[in-house]
């Protein structure tokens, strides 16, 4: 029927669907992973979540991440599980762009390209404080 | 209590937390944020980070397989997802500007509208005839439906993409990912089908709360230690919950979930007002 088109809807739920799958699963082996070891090192110390002190930069930039797990540091690599949760639905807009790209529709192209942008602008705009 | 009794609670909790979410539609975040602050007394913003994540995961774990089914409206989802990402931003900044116990103020006016919304008449007659634009952004599409495809048409396109705009906004300050505002603005001003509209809802919730997410962990609201057994939990019980949709009758525990949404929404807002945050 659509022989000529070779990318339809079709291959894109399906390449989506992968995709959102893999990263959850990704993310949350590397979370149990990571979890195990913190337990192991700090299970036994004392919670503190009553006041807001804001993560030490080791957590909160990629640099300090992949700093962390170097040194083999748990908590590094929890958050390296969060960074992949966060990158899942982001890729999946990557690849719904290429195959909108693919599919010659110039519409859903802009529209996706717009989206992605917004979530790049969030990502480096400095909107941290 | 050190931490890996804190760990073990916190990982049941948010595992009945997306056991719940999924089974009602109302997302794994909305349980996560009162779970840690009014049960831990974690500061509500390591618990806006850790919703976020619950978000995501609900999200990307469910939305995989109704996009495969094509159930999913994905044209649609990514349409809207300009008004939801701008918005997630907007929250975002203005979150800075925004003290505490109004954010706990808000987030439990916002529970309680859930759990109404859980609750309403649903949209299931599809419009034979859609508006102009709905051709132009070619929005119109079908269902898979028990004989064979369902088609169906959308209006009022500027209406649905204004109220999840401020959806975008509610989920970036709020750090939830506003599935009832979405499914608000798909059924009631878009006329989606209630099929479409809750799985299309389900499948932005991951990119808005993405957008904002980048921002919060930048910001230091993300802490290992509440995200991993969140992750894991919510992830599980959300599973759990798609398998047991198909077997169980989720009519009566629509009505529980909301009251007792409703009781903890009203106990935020106390607590919010009193400056307890």
């Amino acid at each position: 029927m659509e022989k000529n088109k070779k990318v339809t809807d079709y291959d894109m739920q399906q390449l989506i669907g992968q995709v959102l799958r893999f990263g959850v699963l990704t993310s949350g082996i590397v979370a149990i992973i990571g979890g195990i070891w913190y337990l192991f090192q700090s299970g036994s110390g004392v919670p503190d979540y009553r006041v807001f002190n804001g993560e030490p930069a080791g957590y909160t930039s990629l640099t300090g991440i992949i700093k962390g797990l170097k040194e083999g540091s748990a908590k590094e690599i929890i958050q390296l599980g969060v960074v992949i949760l966060i990158a899942t639905p982001i890729l999946r807009i990557v690849f719904s762009l290429f195959s909108f790209i693919l599919e010659k529709d110039k519409l859903y192209v802009v529209i996706s390209s717009i989206v992605l942008l917004i979530i790049l602008f969030s990502m480096f705009a400095g909107l941290k404080v | 209590m050190n931490i890996l009794l804190f760990t073990l609670i916190l990982l049941l909790g948010a595992y009945l937390a997306g056991l719940a979410g999924s089974l009602t539609g109302l997302g794994g975040g909305v349980v996560i944020i009162p779970l840690l602050t009014l049960g831990f007394h974690v500061d509500i913003r390591y618990a806006i980070g850790a919703a976020l994540v619950a978000s995501i995961a609900t999200s990307s774990g469910s939305a995989s397989a109704y996009v495969k089914e094509g159930i999913t409206n994905v044209r649609l989802g990514m349409f809207l997802e300009i008004a939801t990402t701008a918005g997630a931003v907007l929250g975002a900044i203005l979150a800075i500007y925004t003290p505490v116990n109004l954010v706990a103020i808000l987030f439990g006016v916002m529970l309680i509208f859930s759990a109404a919304m859980t609750l309403r008449k649903k949209n299931e007659t599809a419009l034979l005839e859609g508006s102009k634009l709905s051709y132009a952004l070619k929005l119109n599409s079908s269902y898979p439906g028990k004989d064979g495809a369902v088609p169906y048409n959308l209006k009022n396109i500027g209406g649905g993409f204004s109220i999840m705009t401020i959806a975008g906004v509610l989920s970036g300050l709020l750090g939830i990912g506003s599935g009832a505002l979405k499914v608000l603005a798909m059924d009631s001003a878009m006329r989606v089908p209630f099929r479409v509209s809750t799985t299309t809802s389900n499948f932005m919730v991951g990119v808005t709360a993405a957008a904002s997410a980048v921002v919060y962990l930048q910001r230091g609201y993300i802490d290992p230690g509440i995200a991993f057994p969140v992750i894991i939990g919510v992830l599980a019980g959300a599973f759990t919950g798609s398998k047991l949709l198909m077997r169980i009758d989720v009519k009566s525990l629509k009505v529980i979930f909301s009251i007792a949404i409703t009781l903890i929404a009203l106990n935020m807002i106390y607590n919010g007002i009193h400056h307890k945050f």
